[in-house]
This record gives C-alpha cells, sequence and structure tokens, in this order.
C-alpha cells in the first residue's frame, strides 16, 4: 500500500475516532445541559458545585456510576441481562454511522482527493438509520423482560410497542423527503439542498415539508422514548420501568444509549430539513454549522420534556395510530402529487 | 479478497447460529440468535450487491417479525413453562427417532452441497456474469416493482389486511358464554 | 470472486436446517422460527440468481416472501396463542385428539 493511500486510511480512522469520541462527550454534555436547563427552567440553578458552575458534573456521576456494586437479580437470566445494554448503546451508535457531518475536506491539501466527512455514507443511509434504531427496540424489551421484575416487564413492553407504532409515522415522514430529494442516501439529501430562494431563505426541506417536520420530531421523540412519550420510564408510575432492576455500568449504558440516539435523530432532522452542515463558509465550517442546529433541536427536546406534562399509555399509542399516522400518510400524498404535477 | 473474507463470515455466522436455533431448549434464545442469523443474512446480501434487500431485511425481518415473536414468548412465558418430558431431554439426546431426522438432515446437506459443487454452470462467479449496477439501483427496482408488479404489490397490502384481522380475531379472549 | 453455488450451498444447508428444525422440536414457537429460516434460505438462492443473471426481479421476489412471512408469521402466532390459551400447552402432541 502506497503512503497516499495509507493516509488517507489514517484520515479516515481518525474522522471515525473524532466521531465517536464526540458522541461520547455529547452524551456527558447532555446530561449537564438537562439538569442545567430544568434548573433554570425551574428558577433555580441546577448543578453547582463541582467544576466551575458545574461543568463536572457529569464526570463525577460516571465516577460515581461505575464505584457502584453490579447487581444482578437472582432470576434475571444470565446472558440476556447484559446483552440488553450493550444492544441498546450498539445500535445508538450505529446509527450515527450514516449522518454526514461536514463536506468534503482534503485536510488543507494534506490529501490528494477530498474525503467526505461522514463516517459511513450508504446509497440507502435513510433506511439504515430506521433499520438500526429498530433494532434498539431489543435493548429494552430485553431489558425488561430478563429482569425478571413485573415493573421491568411492563415498562419494557410499553416501551417497545410505543417504538413500534412511532416507527410507522417516521418512516412516512422520511418517505416525503426522499420524494423531495431523489435519493435515500443522506449526503445527497443535504446536498440537494444547497442555494437560496431569492437569494436570502437557504433552500432547506423544512420550508417544503413544516407538517413532515413536526411529524418527524414528534415521532422521533417518542423513537427515542423522551417526555412527553417517556411512559416506560415513568419515574411516579413504573418506579424506573425497564431499567430498575440494573445498577452501575449497565445502568449507565441505558442514558447513554438514549442521548445517543436523540443525538442520532437531531442529525437525521437537520440532514434532512434543515440543510445539515450547509450555510455561509460551508465548506471550512460545515461541521460547525451541523453542531449548532443539533445543539439547537436538542434544547428543544431538552425544554420540551420539563414542559409539557406525560401522555398516558393509551392516549399516547391512540394518538400515534389514529393521528399522527394518517397525519403523515396525507403528508406524503400531498408531497408526491405536487412532485408529479410541478415535474410533469 | 475482503469480499472473501466477508463471505464466509457471514455465510458461517447464518449457519452456525442457524443450527443453534433448533437446538436451543429456550425459546428467547432462540428467537435472539434468530435475530443474529439474519443480520448476517443481511451481510451476505450486501455482498451481492442487493442493499436495499440488506436493509429491508433487517427491516422487516429482525424489526418486526422478531419482535412479534419475542413478545409472543414473553406473554407466553415459554420459557419457564413445565417442559413435556420430550422438551426436557436436549433435542440431540431424544430417541432414536429424532437422531435418524437428524441424520437424514445432514445427509440431505451433503447431498444438496455435491449436486451443486458439481454443476460447472454454476461455478462462475457470482459477480461475472452482469454488472452490479444493474441490480443495486433502487430505482430500478422501484419501478419494475410498481410497473410491472403492481396488481402483486396492491394484492399483497389485502393480504396484510386480512392477515392483521384474523390475527386480531384468533388471538382474541372468548366471550363468556350466559 | 465468490462462486454462485458456495450461495446455494449455504441456502440449501440454511434450508435443510430449518427442515430439522420443524421435524426435530416439539415446541409450536421453535417450530415456527424453524419455518421462518427456510423462508430466508429461499430468499437467499433468489438473491443470489438474481445478482447472477443481472435480474432485479430476484430482489422484487424477495420482498413479496418477506411480506407473506409476516402475513404468515403473525396468523401463526394468533393461533399458537389461542392454541395456549386452551390446552396451556406449546406441545404439538397436546392437540392430537380432534376434539376441542
Amino acid at each position: 500500500m502506497d503512503s497516499a493511500t495509507l493516509l488517507r486510511f489514517g484520515a479516515y480512522g481518525g474522522i471515525v475516532f473524532l466521531a465517536f469520541n464526540a458522541l461520547i462527550i455529547a452524551s456527558a454534555v447532555l446530561v449537564l445541559a438537562e439538569r442545567k436547563i430544568m434548573g433554570f427552567m425551574q428558577q433555580r440553578y441546577g448543578p453547582y458545585l463541582v467544576g466551575p458552575h458545574g461543568t463536572l458534573q457529569p464526570f463525577a456521576d460516571i465516577l460515581k456510576l461505575l464505584f457502584k456494586e453490579e447487581l444482578r437479580p437472582k432470576g434475571a437470566d444470565k446472558w440476556l441481562f447484559t446483552l440488553a445494554p450493550i444492544l441498546s448503546v450498539v445500535t445508538a451508535f450505529v446509527a450515527f454511522a450514516p449522518v454526514p457531518f461536514g463536506a468534503e475536506t482534503t485536510f488543507f491539501g494534506l490529501l490528494d482527493e477530498p474525503l467526505n466527512l461522514g463516517i459511513a455514507d450508504v446509497n440507502v443511509g435513510v433506511l439504515v438509520v430506521f433499520a438500526v434504531t429498530s433494532m434498539g427496540v431489543y435493548g429494552i424489551v430485553l431489558a425488561g423482560w430478563s429482569s425478571n421484575s413485573k415493573y421491568s416487564l411492563f415498562g419494557g413492553l410499553r416501551a417497545s410497542a410505543q417504538m413500534i407504532s412511532y416507527e410507522l409515522a417516521y418512516a412516512t415522514a422520511l418517505a416525503a423527503v426522499i420524494l423531495l430529494a431523489g435519493s435515500m442516501s443522506l449526503r445527497e439529501v443535504v446536498e440537494s439542498q444547497a442555494g437560496t430562494w431569492w437569494g436570502f431563505i437557504p433552500r432547506w426541506y423544512i420550508f417544503l415539508q413544516p407538517v413532515g417536520f413536526i411529524i418527524y420530531m414528534i415521532a422521533g421523540i417518542a423513537e427515542t422514548n423522551r417526555a412527553p412519550f417517556d411512559f416506560p420510564e415513568a419515574e411516579q408510575e413504573l418506579v424506573a420501568g425497564y431499567n430498575t432492576e440494573y445498577s452501575s455500568v449497565r445502568f449507565a449504558l441505558f442514558p447513554q444509549a438514549e442521548y445517543i440516539n436523540m443525538v442520532t435523530m437531531s442529525g437525521v432532522a437537520t440532514s434532512l430539513y434543515l440543510g445539515g452542515w450547509l450555510g455561509p463558509f460551508s465548506n471550512a465550517l460545515g461541521v460547525v454549522w451541523f453542531i449548532a442546529k443539533i445543539s439547537v433541536l436538542l434544547v428543544f427536546y431538552i425544554v420540551l420534556r420539563w414542559t409539557v406534562p406525560r401522555y398516558r399509555y393509551d392516549q399516547l399509542m391512540s394518538f400515534g395510530w389514529k393521528y399522527l399516522f394518517p397525519a403523515s400518510v396525507i403528508n406524503l400524498l400531498i408531497t408526491a402529487a405536487l412532485v408529479l404535477y410541478f415535474n410533469a | 479478497m475482503p469480499e472473501t473474507i466477508a463471505f464466509y463470515f457471514f455465510a458461517g455466522l447464518t449457519v452456525v447460529t442457524s443450527a443453534l436455533v433448533i437446538g436451543q431448549r429456550n425459546p428467547m434464545y432462540s428467537v435472539m440468535l434468530l435475530i443474529a442469523s439474519f443480520g448476517a443474512l443481511a451481510g451476505l446480501y450486501i455482498g451481492l450487491d442487493a442493499p436495499f434487500a440488506a436493509v429491508t431485511q433487517i427491516i422487516v425481518y429482525a424489526g418486526a417479525i422478531m419482535v412479534l415473536f419475542l413478545f409472543v414468548v414473553m406473554l407466553l412465558n415459554a420459557a419457564q413453562e413445565d417442559a413435556a418430558q420430550y422438551d426436557r431431554l436436549h433435542p440431540l439426546r431424544h430417541p432414536a427417532v429424532t437422531r435418524f431426522g437428524a441424520l437424514m438432515a445432514l445427509l440431505l446437506i451433503v447431498q444438496l452441497g455435491w449436486a451443486l459443487t458439481r454443476a460447472t454452470d454454476f461455478a462462475a462467479p457470482v459477480g461475472g456474469r452482469a454488472d452490479a449496477s444493474a441490480v443495486s439501483s433502487v430505482r430500478e427496482l422501484g419501478r419494475v416493482l410498481f410497473e410491472r408488479h403492481a396488481f402483486a404489490f396492491e394484492a399483497t397490502s389485502i393480504l396484510i389486511l386480512v392477515a392483521m384481522v384474523g390475527a386480531v380475531v384468533l388471538a382474541r379472549k372468548e366471550e363468556p358464554s350466559q | 470472486m465468490i462462486p454462485l453455488s458456495h450461495y446455494l450451498i449455504v441456502s440449501a444447508t440454511l434450508f435443510c436446517l430449518g427442515v430439522a428444525g420443524v421435524f426435530m422440536r416439539r415446541n409450536l414457537i421453535t417450530i415456527l422460527l424453524s419455518i421462518e429460516i427456510m423462508l430466508n434460505a429461499v430468499n437467499l438462492s433468489f438473491v443470489a440468481f438474481g445478482r447472477f443473471a443481472g435480474d432485479v426481479n430476484g430482489q422484487i421476489i424477495v420482498f413479496f416472501v418477506m411480506t407473506v412471512a409476516a402475513a404468515e408469521a403473525a396468523v401463526g402466532l394468533a393461533l399458537v396463542i389461542a392454541l395456549f390459551r386452551h390446552r396451556e400447552s406449546l406441545n404439538p402432541d397436546a392437540f392430537t385428539s380432534l376434539k376441542w
């Protein structure tokens, strides 16, 4: 292998390594951000003591969790009890792979040919994200079942039924954007949003698909089990739902999987609706724009959690099946009709 | 070279996990092993330049059908029910009838393998005759599906509706007769 | 390059494992799982031949097989639930008499 290929391979490995670490750091930052924003909304400071203004709080949390005792209930299934959090976290990380986070770059002329800033851009990228997040259901279901406890089982069953139901609305909202973009590769969807109308409105799909964006965000919140759809881990009703019996490292993996799922959902939402890494000077600063847009969506997730009350489980299911999914299908039909009309 | 390694890895994983599926006493483990088998099969599809089939395999089979199986196993508590005499023994330790069946299955595999490797027509590399782009383009797939097979597509949607209604009716609790 | 026969051998092996599972196992759910293995073996064969002939219809048949398999799994499992509710057993030998 000649030196140019080796350098390219090394650059790609560096990108993957950086993205992986960025996700882990993002989940730590989100732990802090959630508690700080919750604190500000509730007119208090949030974590304040550890580090300047509480910025080192996530590290304290992680250290505490690592030093806790690893418990396993007596009747719990030996293999599945450990497999469940691993499955949750692995699918959360893998789902981020097709999301592009920057334009192609040559790293200031080091490489001969430009390298795409993204982990794996497959030509069915949108579907890969969908497939891997639908595998994430297993983590929660297995956690609920293998804990050998009735609270966990109910939490697990409810979570998986909820996630499966909202996958339908999620997929049909995606299908409408794919119709507009003409491709299922996330990088091509972002690139088809380049340019502006009348010089200053960017050609983002959120302007063409406002209803689709709202449907996608709602389905994304339900997919990641965040409030107001977080009945499976409802603190007031089910103890802690499917992760009641978990402790220490196995427990820590579940919230981490949840935060990384949030980041992935926001990443896919920005790529599909908000123009991904596009913005002024996007060839050099693409990653910055991407992170900024994701941060806006993540703050929205967090603010939403502490603003609205929780849905009851039957309200949640009826909303997903009777209102969100038909709305999503009608959105797809109208989009298809308009695409056909304007392209004929 | 990496394609060969990928093929042998995924093919071996599929066969091994499928063999383990039929040998497990606990149906929960069978379901999880079958999910792993479907994942490996999706890897094989990608090696065959069929990315859409691979992703659909994960979404439909591993992500939906297996969840259905998992629900049923969990709700029927199948893993912890009192096993009949038959199931208390490990499947490969059953009486001679079962061993005979396993031997027949092995003979069938050997025979099919011998027949397939002898047929010279199939010794050609799978990607040899035709270009990958004829098969891997999703746009082409959609076009053929909705133009030539439109009727089958619509019929399948009615089939799913019928199956859904049937499943709900069959699994419903009987009303207590007055 | 992988010869077509390798893919067909894998498909044949999976199919035989599925058949063996249907015959050997005495648990209704495992029997249904073995049927799914058989369907997947056939899918692999279709995709391999489709690639070999450069025809996209191989994958299209696979989608229809997947859809039918989903419908069949749903109805089959509903039947298993109904049977279990009646006899409290998942062993097919418990259902040998024609009387309900």
